[in-house]
């Protein structure tokens, strides 16, 4: 019974967005932006590969084994979860706004299901669509299989990572989507709150107390060991309580919207 | 079926509503009567579990609106004044999602889809896309949406407002159709609308219950003053003079003219007299010629206005 009220507003969410340009449109844009840095950073990479071949053999050297991993598959984790930072909120915008403005919330929530069950079923949708978005890019890395041997284990674990900070995203946007009807407010919302997890990663530097405690919360931070190979529990544990975290201050926003009217 | 008690709903400052009480019998029409802000929607709104009630209790077939919220859903069909409506939705899949989420056993959703689209006569539609339907349909699709799980409890917030008089006619033939199987309530700030459609009345105004009875009820009990009409042939100021003078008369007007010095006069009397005899009597002795002479009632909109215009 959970799970039917999980899938049933889960299914409806999802083929609403792909009824409507928006799945199409923030596909498109995610691709051709990762593409377009997938592209610069090969290029740059042959170029550093290149003439450090070139030198090696100036110098009569054996040529140099440069690491595809560390070049090009970290940096990629890292610019496509930068990206997502800025389409995820154009994917969850409308997940709950839409729904006050036009009145279903009225339906949804007078209807035999809980708020929970329709919380799960709408971030399940917003996952589903941010999934069906990084899976074209494997194509990028069957490019770099052809054409050079990346290890697997990084290219594993750089995407997990990227589901769970995408997964992070998706859950700040739908807690800033339950708070108002406008949806240009809330990406705008949503794309500020992530900029701000994003931007405390820097006050890690100082090397304080609160520089620390302020860059373990930054959501970028985590990403790291995830796009150099390394798949710690510890950052697991971290994006899953953030996601935790954000469905649950959803579920207070749609409980309290009850009691504001 | 439903029992309201000292309900009370404040936002901020303002009580919606205002400590309602109000029972609704299995199988009864009951209308919600009251001007715009008059806390209709509020009432509504608490009724199916969509807002809490600041005080007070709201049962719906033995269950707490508050307590046992999911078992109140179950039984509650609710047409809110905007229809609930995807509009990038065929109505018939539109349908179906609706029959999942009121727990319809997959088995079962085709036949309660079928026979709502052919008890609300949408049928010819079920393939378009809802933001392509017009008004009357949308309604319709709406009324669906509400009686899909055969509730015992239908919620009508204003379901002819925005309609226009053809549509409104069909829809409101529709939920006279639906009376008997489903306990109703329906509210609406157009008068014609409850004599019509409802067996018993509640009138609030800001927030409060001014009334409650049947719609004949209503026009006895409330009136405050007895009107009668005559129709006279006579000489105007001599006639008006004559009826001002009748004990117990206390107001005269002549609003309407006909030929040769006849016209429509009517008076208002003191409440509980009947100066029908006396009136009679004083056109024979004056000679003048007696058309017609009959009591007038208030009319519900008279009554609707008193109400809410009281201070
Ligand atoms: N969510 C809300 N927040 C604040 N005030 C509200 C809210 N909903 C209704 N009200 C106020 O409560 C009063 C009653 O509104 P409502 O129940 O919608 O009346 P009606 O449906 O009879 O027109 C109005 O004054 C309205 O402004
Ligand atoms: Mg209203």
């Amino acid at each position: 019974m959970i799970v039917k009220n999980i899938v049933a507003i889960f299914d409806r969410e999802l083929r609403s967005y792909f009824v409507s340009p928006i799945a199409y449109v923030v596909i498109a844009l995610f691709l051709v932006i990762a593409g377009f840095f997938f592209y610069v950073m090969l290029n740059s990479f042959l170029n550093y590969s290149f003439r450090a071949t070139m030198q090696a053999q100036y110098y009569r050297m054996a040529p140099p084994k440069v690491n595809v991993n560390m070049l090009v598959i970290r940096g990629m984790i890292h610019n496509f979860g930068l990206i997502l930072l800025f389409i995820v909120p154009a994917i969850t915008m409308r997940l709950f706004a839409e729904e006050k403005k036009s009145g279903t919330s009225e339906l949804i929530l007078t209807s035999p299901i809980t708020t929970t069950q329709i919380i799960l079923g709408k971030f399940f949708a917003g996952m589903t669509l941010l999934l069906s978005m990084i899976a074209p890019t494997f194509l990028y890395i069957l490019i770099m299989i052809i054409w050079g041997n990346p290890e697997i284990l990084p290219i594993f674990s750089g995407y997990l990572g990227l589901i769970l900070i995408g997964g992070s995203f998706i859950a700040v946007g739908l807690f800033i989507s339950s708070l108002t009807e406008n949806q240009i407010i809330a990406y705008v919302g949503g794309l500020v709150v992530l900029l701000l997890f994003w931007v405390i990663g820097w006050a890690g530097g100082a090397g304080s107390k609160i520089g620390s405690v302020l860059s373990y919360l930054s959501l970028i931070n985590h990403l790291d060991d995830f796009a150099k190979g390394v798949i710690d529990i510890k950052h697991i544990v971290y994006y899953l309580s953030f996601i935790t975290f954000g469905l649950f201050l959803t579920y207070r926003s749609i409980e309290s919207m009850k009691w504001r009217g | 079926m439903i029992e309201v008690q000292n309900l009370t709903r404040v936002f901020g400052d303002k009580k919606a509503v205002d400590n309602i009480s109000f029972n609704v019998e299995k199988g009864e029409i009951l209308g919600f009567l009251g001007p715009n802000a008059a806390g209709k929607t509020t009432t509504m709104r608490i009724l199916t579990c969509y807002l809490p009630a600041t005080s007070g209790t709201a049962k719906v077939a033995g269950y707490d609106v508050f307590d046992d919220s999911i078992e109140v859903k179950k039984r509650i069909g609710y047409l809110p004044e905007n229809p609930p409506l995807y509009k990038e939705m065929v109505v018939e899949n539109y349908l179906h999602f609706v029959a999942k989420i009121k727990g319809i056993e997959p088995r079962e959703r085709k036949k309660k889809v079928r026979n709502v689209l052919e008890r609300c006569a949408i049928m010819n539609v079920k393939d378009r896309i809802i933001g392509k339907l017009s008004k009357g349909y949308r309604q319709r699709v709406g009324l669906a949406q509400a009686l899909i799980h055969n509730p015992d409890v239908l919620i009508l917030d204003e379901p002819t407002s925005s309609l226009d008089p053809k549509q409104i006619i069909e829809v409101r033939e529709l939920i006279k159709n639906l009376s008997g199987e489903h306990t109703i309530i329906l509210s609406t700030h157009i008068l014609p609308e409850v004599s019509m459609t409802c067996e018993r009345v509640i009138i609030i105004n800001e927030g409060k219950l001014v009334a409650v009875d049947t719609p004949e009820n209503l026009t006895k009990k409330l009136r405050s003053s007895d009107k009668l009409m005559l129709d006279i042939e006579g000489p105007f100021d001599e006639v008006k003079s004559k009826l001002k003078e009748i004990p117990g008369v206390t107001r005269v007007s002549l609003d309407k003219f006909f030929k040769e010095g006849r016209g429509k006069y009517h008076i208002e009397t003191k409440p509980d007299v009947d100066l029908r005899k006396t009136l009679a009597q004083t056109v024979i002795n004056n000679n003048w010629g007696l058309y017609e002479l009959r009591s007038e009632g208030m009319s519900l909109e008279e009554i609707f206005l008193k109400l809410t215009t009281k201070e």
